[in-house]
């Protein structure tokens, strides 16, 4: 008969797993934010609501393959949305992986990308505030992404510049989907702040940016939103070492949240092919672009490629960097990773221990 | 192994499941048109819970735009990544070979059976005259 499979442990020194996850997402609704909402922008919400730049009233862009793209399992069950209850999320996630720091991505509300420009800039200051009390106060392990009103670079670096330095935060957050491709100047004040108050950059995949899903079109299927990150990332990667944001900010640094990241190396590999011959057209690029990829970008692990030979993948790391990977549940969503099952079992003790948390520690400072 | 009492038939009605712990294990019980299954609680994949699954059925396609619905309420979806697996067999429908739900055979044994038997009752008692399900941990 089949023997007990027992779990494996992450770090053969000790019990402890070690884990610090790279991409957490709590979920507020309007009400936890109104504290921190002057009367004006309460009164606004409640008649007109928020208009994201997209064509449609609300809703996904694509339908989800669950309620809420969350875990069947972790709907509070004393009520409300995943993630919406720190006392489940510490029951189901931190305390039971024994995680030692959360890093914070915030979907909806945070007032990114709404299209009255102001009441984004209030959303983003009250949910930024709300934070605090709901999640990073209560619970230390827990550390927010601060959320700007991106497509308002002056503003988002105001906001930058509000929080940083406060424990609470850990790196500014941006989504993937923005009205123009992230290398553009509108967007250098917040690489420019986040980089000068030493916050890293978080670009969670997602958002609604009014372009099509796809740089062909809408796409039929969620299944094409999924596999379209990495396509779109390209493109916002492209857009941020042509453009040249890292010879205008060598301290910044980019973390890539749920973009996958098998895609890197041949997006390397292509650049630095065409940069031989088309420098002249880029001459601010001082270096060959793969060279930016590997001292500037940063990937999050969830949903990572699973190659038919684990072999593969482990090559694929070994080329974006074994200091530049970072763990990800993806907390609550449907296609969390299991810190114990995500990587291959010929991942060696050492390069686990640096994925698992001493990559996270050392980028975001923690202790 | 032992054969072991796990649950009274009666208590799953057609369609339900329940989670049970045998021997250590957590294994999950279904009722699929009276007939019972047993599966580990554990996808294959990366361990997510099956019994907080949906049950579904299977839908196929012999070409684009023609689909079948088949399999109805016998397809159980991890409640994470969504893999599916055949009730039945513990089999996955996208790759059969190498993930797939460990099955155990379950008996429905009348009581008055297994008063006498070498049976190991759980911990619930075991009324003469009631149907139980019975497998081999």
């Amino acid at each position: 008969m089949t023997s007990e499979v027992l779990h494996p442990s992450l770090d053969p020194a000790s019990n402890r797993l070690c884990v610090i996850d790279c991409d957490i997402h709590p979920k507020d609704s309007i009400d936890d934010i109104k504290p921190y909402l002057a009367q004006r922008w309460i009164d606004y919400l409640a008649t007109y609501g928020t208009r994201a730049r997209h064509g449609f009233q609300s809703g996904f862009m694509y339908p989800k393959s669950q309620p809420q793209a969350a875990r069947r399992d972790s709907w509070p069950p004393d009520g409300g949305l995943p993630a919406s209850n720190l006392k489940f999320m510490q029951d189901q996630l931190l305390d039971f992986y024994d995680i030692e720091y959360g890093v914070l991505n915030f979907l909806s509300p945070t007032g990114q990308g709404v299209q009255n420009s102001d009441l984004s800039v209030a959303m983003a200051y009250a949910c930024n505030e709300a934070h605090r009390d709901r999640w990073t106060g209560p619970d230390k392990r827990l550390k927010a992404s601060i959320v700007v009103p991106y497509e308002d670079g002056a503003a988002s670096a105001k906001e930058i510049a509000r929080l940083a330095g406060m424990p609470d935060y850990a790196q500014v957050q941006l989504l993937s989907r923005m009205s123009e491709l992230a290398g553009k100047k509108r967007y250098w004040p917040i690489y420019e702040a986040a980089s000068e108050l030493g916050l890293p950059v978080g670009i969670h995949v997602f958002g609604y940016s009014g372009w099509a899903s796809t740089n062909g079109g809408w796409a039929s299927f969620y299944i094409e939103e999924m596999a379209e990150h990495c396509t779109s990332c390209q493109a916002l990667l492209t857009s941020l070492i042509v453009e040249g944001v890292f010879e205008q900010f060598p301290k910044l640094k980019v973390v890539l949240i749920e973009a996958g990241f098998a895609w890197l190396p041949a997006l390397g590999y292509r650049l630095d092919k065409h940069w031989k011959k088309l420098r002249g057209e880029v001459p601010h690029l001082k270096r060959a672009p793969s060279e930016y990829i590997r001292d500037h970008v940063y990937v999050t692990t969830q949903p990572m490629e699973e190659t038919e030979k684990p072999e593969h993948l482990l090559q694929i790391m070994d080329w974006v960097g074994w200091d530049k990977i970072l763990f990800a549940t993806d907390y609550p969503h449907w296609d969390f990773d299991d810190p114990r099952y995500a990587f291959p079992t010929t991942l060696t003790p050492e390069r686990r221990r640096q994925v698992l948390s001493e990559n996270a520690r050392k980028l975001y400072g923690f202790a | 192994m032992a054969r072991r009492v796990v649950a009274r038939a009666g208590e799953i009605e057609p369609g339900a499941r329940k989670l049970v712990e045998v021997a250590g294990r957590a294994i999950v019980l279904f009722n699929i048109g009276g007939e019972f299954f047993a599966l580990a609680n554990r996808c294959p994949h990366k361990n997510g819970e099956l019994c907080k699954g949906r049950i579904t059925g299977l839908v196929s396609s012999p070409e684009p735009g023609v689909y079948d619905y088949t399999h109805q309420g016998e397809v159980i979806r991890c409640p994470w990544h969504g893999w599916e697996f055949h009730i039945r067999t513990g089999k996955s429908w996208c790759d059969p070979r190498t993930m797939n739900a460990r099955a155990y055979d379950v008996k429905v044994e009348k009581g008055a059976m297994l008063v006498e038997g070498p049976y190991v009752a759980e911990t619930f008692p075991v009324r003469v005259e009631d149907e139980y399900l019975v497998i081999e941990v």
